[in-house]
Parts: structure tokens; C-alpha cells; sequence
């Protein structure tokens, strides 16, 4: 059931055209507010949220189904950056005073957050340049993250810094004094922030957890962002796979179907099976999140090293099964490639998890 | 693990008092396999004390119906008992084509007399099954196939040969694919047929494979005697049988994927051989492709899993089984592939037992046929594409 309501309002309101003006228009912050408040109002950016906080509690198995069906349609909105990572973030570490200011607002989708904890260009989160001094009434805080997801939106800044003993978080509002966000575009279709800290004076309640203790919540929040973000990739391989099976079925070169060729029957057939061993990693690990499955970081890390190489697969399979009409920027297809490699890009890729996964089996 | 469920309890208790001690690990190789039947010769007391157990208590069969000896058990109870049987590490007490293959069909398509007098023996272990499918010029292309039953009135006489019948010397009985009207459309002529392999006219010879061992026959029938009690479901209709139980073979194979490595974990079997440097495997190569592995098999796992649960109990899984059978089958190869590079030199022994008689060799050229027994990966690929893409041709 809310898999089909999600359905049926984003192909409604937001389906991939939606996309393209977001681009043609060249809209800055490249998603729509208005379209967020729809989503709002359909209770979203509510689902993680605690109840008495004003959210729905409906866990990461509800929010999962959502962000699969905007892998679908390609829909850009603050859903990943905020429902989930800054959601997670405060349910996992917050303060009761940080909950109750924050979390309703973040519920009914008035506040946007983003989580800045990358300063090197591949995803590398425990290396951490960017240092916050305690003084007297609380923290200065200096250093630069770059590739900040939702970064040019955001209302809160969630960044991890150094401290005395540790890595720490911080809640940092972007109009601080010395915080500067360099907004750049991300391939066409998206945008992201490059972000200066000089200076920043903090006070002692924007400390996110306990002082040095930051990196094993990091870790949760990184390890349920990359659940999302695996289940945002499989919505997306799932219709690049079937709009190219109906493409194929049609298309017809030397009298007949292409999709009658074996070659390309047997690279569909073989993508379907990925994409079957991919569905059953992302429910798996949605329901570990929620505690209702077994599951590890093994088995976060397993699912996104599998979704970002079986999605990869399919988006470039779409365009190759399509010939030359998919290499136009006038056809959707492409689309799916490229948001692809921004997913993939974001906290970790294929090859991040599969070196990941070695490690945390002790190899 | 406290569990509230009370079969759990139930199950873990029985297992408890009936499952031998010396049962309670792993299979080191093949030879520990307890394949049952006539002439079967039981490795230990153990091993046929456990055979019995579970035949009597229906298990070696958990979803089959009761009146026929089975565990009666739904999809459910079946996930709990091989749960509590891994958690003891409790070997399956019978590996069989008849469970895996003859036993689901006959349920189906066969007569009322034809299951009360197979099915509770299939269920006992007490007759090995012998498959007769491929003949030699009836590969990929089944429905090709000339053995050829004739109607002489009070039964059938059969003429004809079938290749690559898995341990057809020691197979007890046989289901087997027929001819029966050469003159229709081929996969209309086509009845399965049942039949002791003691009858007159029926002899095997042993094929030796790459791996030097002969675990197929090639089988000859030289004017067979074939009761017509023994046509499974009407004639000339089993080709519609035969797919039925292809679905359940492709499933059993599919599974052989999950296989746990002789030697535990095969990274775990890596560290031992090859070592760690700054605390990662010292052939990062090497090591990707072995990550790559486990995780794949892991997600293979979870898939069987789902795609059972998303079936009834002890139904078929349809074309479903072609894509498990695909992705298992070339899993298990790759896992092989591994193991021998990870081996180097040691792996390539041959004979002698400080390597068990080149098991890791063996077991790696016999996993080659893995993507070719019960149906090719082409073939799978071609059945995923047709029947579940939709695609043309």
C-alpha cells in the first residue's frame, strides 16, 4: 500500500521530465520545494521519526520502499540527506533539547539537514582534517569538507571534526559566522557544496553525542545511509532494466524484435538474476536496520558493494541495449547512468565495500 | 537463544535424542554423502541410525504429506528444523534424486498407487533413483530424445540408451524419458516411465570424467520390460512431467552455490595459505575476487530464501529455479577457481593422502560440469529471457 501511494504521487507529481526541468530551468537548488512539501504532507520525511517527536516511527523498512520507488523516477529531492541520514544521526545520538528542537521540524519537512563528513574526494570518512577546539562557553571549529550531499541546502550541518581524544559531531547552522558553502553543479542534474569552516564558534549544546565518541555513530549513520542509498539503486536498476526489456521487445532491426537476439537475451536474463540477488540484500538489510533481521556491517557493506555494481551494470546495459537514442540527451535513459555514479560516489563505492567487507571479516 | 515457539523447543529436543554425535559435522567430501537404497554400504552405525530416524519421523522429507510418510510440516516449521539443524552442525541424513526430483513429480502426477508404493521408500532412503534424460544426440535439445517404449498391450518394451545417468551403477530404480509416438510432434510423444533397474535388458557403463572419477553411466536398454502401472501421469503427456521435475532439480542444484567449503570459510582458508600483510591478505588481487565471492553467496542465500518463502510449501519454483540453478552453479565454479589459486601448487596433487587423493583438484574439474548438468547456463538464460522477460523468438 505504500509502495503504490508512493508510486502513483511520484509518477504523478514527479517523474522524469520533473528531473529535466529541474535542470532546464536550471533551478539551484535542483529539487523542488514545493515538491518536498507534498512529500511532507504524505508524511516522509516523518517516517523515522519518533512519535514524540511528532514523526510516524514507521521504521527504515517503510522509508526503504520510498526511497526505491524515487530510484524509479529519478526523483531529486532532501529525503536521503534528511528522513534518513539526519534523522538517524539525532535518533541515534541527539540530545533530548536537540531532539525536541529539531526532529519536528524535520518531520513535517521544514528543516533540511546534511551530513559533511568527507574531505577527500573518494569516501574516506575516517580521515578527518577539520578540528574543533574546546574554549571557554564551547568549541571553534576549522577545516573544509568537500562533496557534501544536500550541502547547499541544508538548514543544520551535521560534520564530524577532531577533538582532544577522537572524532566528534557537530550541529552546525550554515549561516554561522565563518561557515562558507561553495555550491557547484554535479554532472547536470544535481548539485552539491564544497564547505569552509574558519573560525566557527559553536556553543557547547552543539556537540551531537558524547565528545570523542563520534566515530561509532558516524559509522551507524554512514552504514544506514548506505542501506538507503542501496535501496534507492535498486529502485533505479529495476526500471532501467524494464524500460530497456520493453525497448527490446519493440525496437525492430533486420525485420524483427532485437530482444528476439540471443545476445542480448542472454545479458537481460543474466542482469535479472543480479537484480533478484540485489532485492534480497536491500530487504535483508532494511530489516536489520529496524532490528527485526540479523545483520551487520558486513552486511551493510555486502549490499552496497552489490547495488552499486548490479545498478551500474544495468544503467549502462539500458543505454547499450538502446544504440544511439540512448546516448541523447533528448531520451531519459541516460539519466539513470548518471545518477548512478552519484549515488555510487557518496559514501562509498563498489570497491570501497568490497575492501570494507574484507576488513570487518578480518582479510 | 531463548525462542518462544514451541515446535522450535520440539524440533531441538528431538535432535537433541536422536541426532548421533558423529553426525554433527559437516561432510569432509563426497564419500560422507548417505545416499540410501538397496546395496547402499553405510560409512557408520551412525549414519544409518540417522537415516532412520529422520525417515521414520518424516523429516528427510519435511513438507511432504503425512499419509504418505512425510513431515507434513509447512514452509515455516521446514525454515525452523533446518535452522536448529545448522545450529548443530547436523549433516542432511539423506542426499536423493528422489526427494529432490521423482518424489515432488509423483506427488503431483502420479496415480494413488503409484505413491503409496514410492513415495514412503523415497522418504526411508531405501531406493536410490537413477535419472534417464540426456541420450546422446538429446543434450540442450531434451525433447529430442529416441529411447523408444513401444505398446505391446500389457505393457511397454523399451529400446534405447541415456548418457550422463548420475551413479547409474548403483541406481535401484529409474524415471525415465520415453518415446512413446514417434510419429506426433516431439514434445508430444514423449510419456515418463518408472522402472527397477534389475529388470532383464538393462545395463550401464561407466563414463570417466576429467576428474578421473565416473560418477555418470551411460545406460542401455535392450528390450526392457515396463509395466504400464509405472506411467507417470497420461501418456504421451510427459513432457509437461518432465519440466515439472526440472524445475526441482534446477532448485537442488541452484543450492549446491551455498555449498560450505571443506576447510571452512574460503577467505578464512586464504589467511591460512597465503598469509596477511598490514593486517589484509597479502594478494589484494586475489583478495577482491574472494570478497566479491562471499558476498555474492551470501546474497544467493538470502535469495533462495525468499523465493522459497514467496512459493508455497514444497511447490515448485518455475522458472524461478532456472535462475537460481544459473547463479548457483556458476558460483560454485568461481568458488572452485578460487580455491585452486589460492592451493597454487598443492592443489594440482593428484593422488596420495596428505591431500585426500587430490580432492581440491577433483572437485574443481568435476564443478566444471556444474553449468552444464540439468540443463546448460545457455539454456537457463534462455528460459529466464523467455518465460519471465517476455522476450520474443
Amino acid at each position: 500500500m505504500l509502495r503504490d501511494s508512493a508510486r502513483d504521487f511520484l509518477n504523478e507529481s514527479a517523474p522524469i521530465p520533473h528531473l529535466r526541468s529541474l535542470r532546464d530551468e536550471d533551478n539551484q537548488d535542483r529539487f523542488s520545494r514545493e515538491l518536498y512539501a507534498g512529500m511532507s504532507e504524505m508524511g516522509w520525511p516523518a517516517i523515522l521519526v519518533p512519535e514524540e517527536y511528532g514523526g510516524l516511527d514507521y521504521g527504515y523498512c517503510g522509508l526503504g520502499i520510498i526511497l526505491e520507488e524515487c530510484g524509479r523516477t529519478l526523483t531529486p529531492s532532501p529525503l536521503l540527506g534528511t528522513a534518513l541520514v539526519g534523522v538517524t544521526a539525532l535518533r541515534k545520538a541527539g540530545s533530548e533539547q536537540q531532539k525536541t528542537e529539531l526532529l519536528p521540524k524535520a518531520a513535517s519537512g521544514e528543516l533540511l539537514f546534511a551530513l559533511a563528513c568527507d574531505e577527500t574526494s573518494r569516501h574516506q570518512p575516517d580521515h578527518v582534517e577539520t578540528s574543533c577546539i574546546a574554549e571557554h562557553n564551547g568549541f571553534r571549529l576549522n577545516g573544509r569538507k568537500v562533496a557534501v550531499h544536500d550541502g547547499h541546502i541544508a538548514d543544520q550541518l551535521i560534520v564530524s571534526a577532531i577533538t582532544d581524544h577522537g572524532i566528534s559531531l557537530f550541529l552546525v547552522p550554515p549561516k554561522a559566522q565563518g561557515v562558507k558553502i561553495e555550491r557547484y553543479p554535479v554532472l547536470d542534474i544535481a548539485a552539491a557544496a564544497n564547505i569552509s569552516f574558519i573560525d566557527v564558534e559553536l556553543p557547547a549544546n552543539s556537540l551531537l553525542g558524547e565528545i570523542d565518541a563520534g566515530e561509532a555513530v558516524l559509522t551507524e549513520v554512514l552504514d544506514a545511509a548506505r542501506v538507503g542509498i542501496s535501496a534507492e539503486l535498486l529502485g533505479l536498476a529495476q526500471e532501467a532494466f524494464e524500460r530497456t526489456v520493453e525497448y527490446i521487445k519493440e525496437r525492430k532491426q533486420f525485420g524483427v524484435p532485437v530482444g528476439s537476439f540471443q545476445g542480448l537475451q542472454h545479458r537481460a536474463a543474466s542482469l535479472f538474476a543480479d537484480i533478484e540477488l540485489c532485492k534480497s540484500l536491500v530487504i535483508r538489510s532494511l530489516q536489520s536496520l529496524d532490528g527485526i533481521s540479523p545483520g551487520n556491517a558486513e552486511l551493510y557493506s555486502a549490499t552496497t558493494a552489490r547495488l552499486c555494481k548490479t545498478a551500474h551494470l544495468a544503467a549502462n546495459e539500458a543505454i547499450q541495449m538502446h544504440g544511439g537514442i540512448g546516448m541523447t540527451d533528448e531520451f531519459d535513459i541516460g539519466f539513470f547512468l548518471k545518477r548512478c555514479q552519484i549515488l555510487e560516489s557518496l559514501y562509498g563505492d563498489h570497491h570501497y565495500h568490497v575492501d570494507r567487507y574484507a576488513r570487518l571479516r578480518n582479510y | 537463544m531463548s525462542d518462544p515457539n514451541p515446535f522450535r523447543l520440539e524440533v531441538r529436543n528431538w535432535l537433541e535424542d536422536n541426532c548421533p554425535e558423529a553426525m554433527r559435522h559437516p561432510y569432509r567430501s563426497e564419500a560422507d554423502l548417505c545416499w540410501g537404497g538397496r546395496g547402499f554400504e553405510f560409512q557408520s552405525e551412525d549414519q544409518k541410525l540417522w537415516l532412520e530416524r529422520m525417515g521414520a519421523k518424516g523429516w528427510t522429507a519435511p513438507t511432504w504429506p503425512i499419509e504418505y510418510g512425510g513431515g507434513g510440516l509447512n514452509r515455516e516449521q521446514e525454515k525452523i528444523l533446518k535452522q536448529e539443524m545448522t545450529r548443530i552442525g547436523a549433516r542432511p541424513p539423506l542426499y536423493s534424486f528422489g526427494i529432490h526430483m521423482i518424489g515432488p513429480a509423483l506427488l503431483k502426477f502420479g496415480s494413488e498407487a503409484q505413491k503409496q508404493q514410492h513415495i514412503p521408500p523415497i522418504i526411508r532412503g531405501e531406493i536410490w533413483w537413477a535419472q534417464g534424460y540426456s541420450e546422446p544426440n538429446a543434450g540442450s535439445d531434451l525433447a529430442g530424445l529416441q529411447a523408444r517404449a513401444e505398446d505391446k498391450g500389457d505393457h511397454y518394451l523399451l529400446n534405447g540408451s541415456k548418457v550422463w545417468t548420475s551413479y547409474g551403477d548403483r541406481g535401484d530404480w529409474m524415471f525415465c524419458l520415453v518415446r512413446t509416438d514417434p510419429d506426433a510432434p516431439k514434445h508430444q510423444g514423449i510419456s515418463l516411465v518408472l522402472f527397477d533397474m534389475t529388470t532383464p535388458g538393462v545395463s550401464t557403463r561407466p563414463i570417466k570424467l576429467i576428474s578421473g572419477k565416473s560418477p555418470f553411466t551411460e545406460t542401455i536398454f535392450e528390450n526392457v520390460r515396463v509395466e504400464k502401472e509405472q506411467l507417470v501421469g497420461e501418456i504421451n503427456q510427459g513432457w509437461t512431467v518432465a519440466k515439472y521435475l526440472l524445475t526441482h532439480e534446477r532448485e537442488m542444484i541452484g543450492a549446491t552455490g551455498l555449498t560450505r567449503t571443506v576447510g571452512g570459510p574460503i577467505s578464512q582458508q586464504a589467511v591460512e595459505a597465503i598469509g596477511l600483510k598490514n593486517g589484509i591478505l597479502a594478494e589484494p588481487a586475489l583478495r577482491s575476487e574472494i570478497a566479491r565471492l562471499e558476498i555474492d553467496s551470501e546474497a544467493l542465500a538470502l535469495t533462495l530464501e525468499r523465493v522459497r518463502d514467496e512459493a508455497k510449501a514444497g511447490a515448485s519454483l518455475g522458472a524461478a529455479s532456472s535462475m537460481l540453478k544459473y547463479y548457483g552453479t556458476e558460483l560454485n565454479m568461481r568458488r572452485q577457481e578460487l580455491l585452486m589459486a589460492i592451493g597454487g601448487s598443492a592443489a594440482l596433487d593428484w593422488e596420495g593422502g596428505d591431500n585426500q587423493d587430490g580432492q581440491a583438484a577433483r572437485s574443481w574439474l568435476r564443478s566444471r560440469g556444474n553449468s552444464i548438468e540439468g540443463g546448460t547456463s545457455e539454456i537457463m538464460l534462455n528460459i529466464v529471457a523467455k518465460r519471465i522477460l517476455g522476450l520474443p523468438g
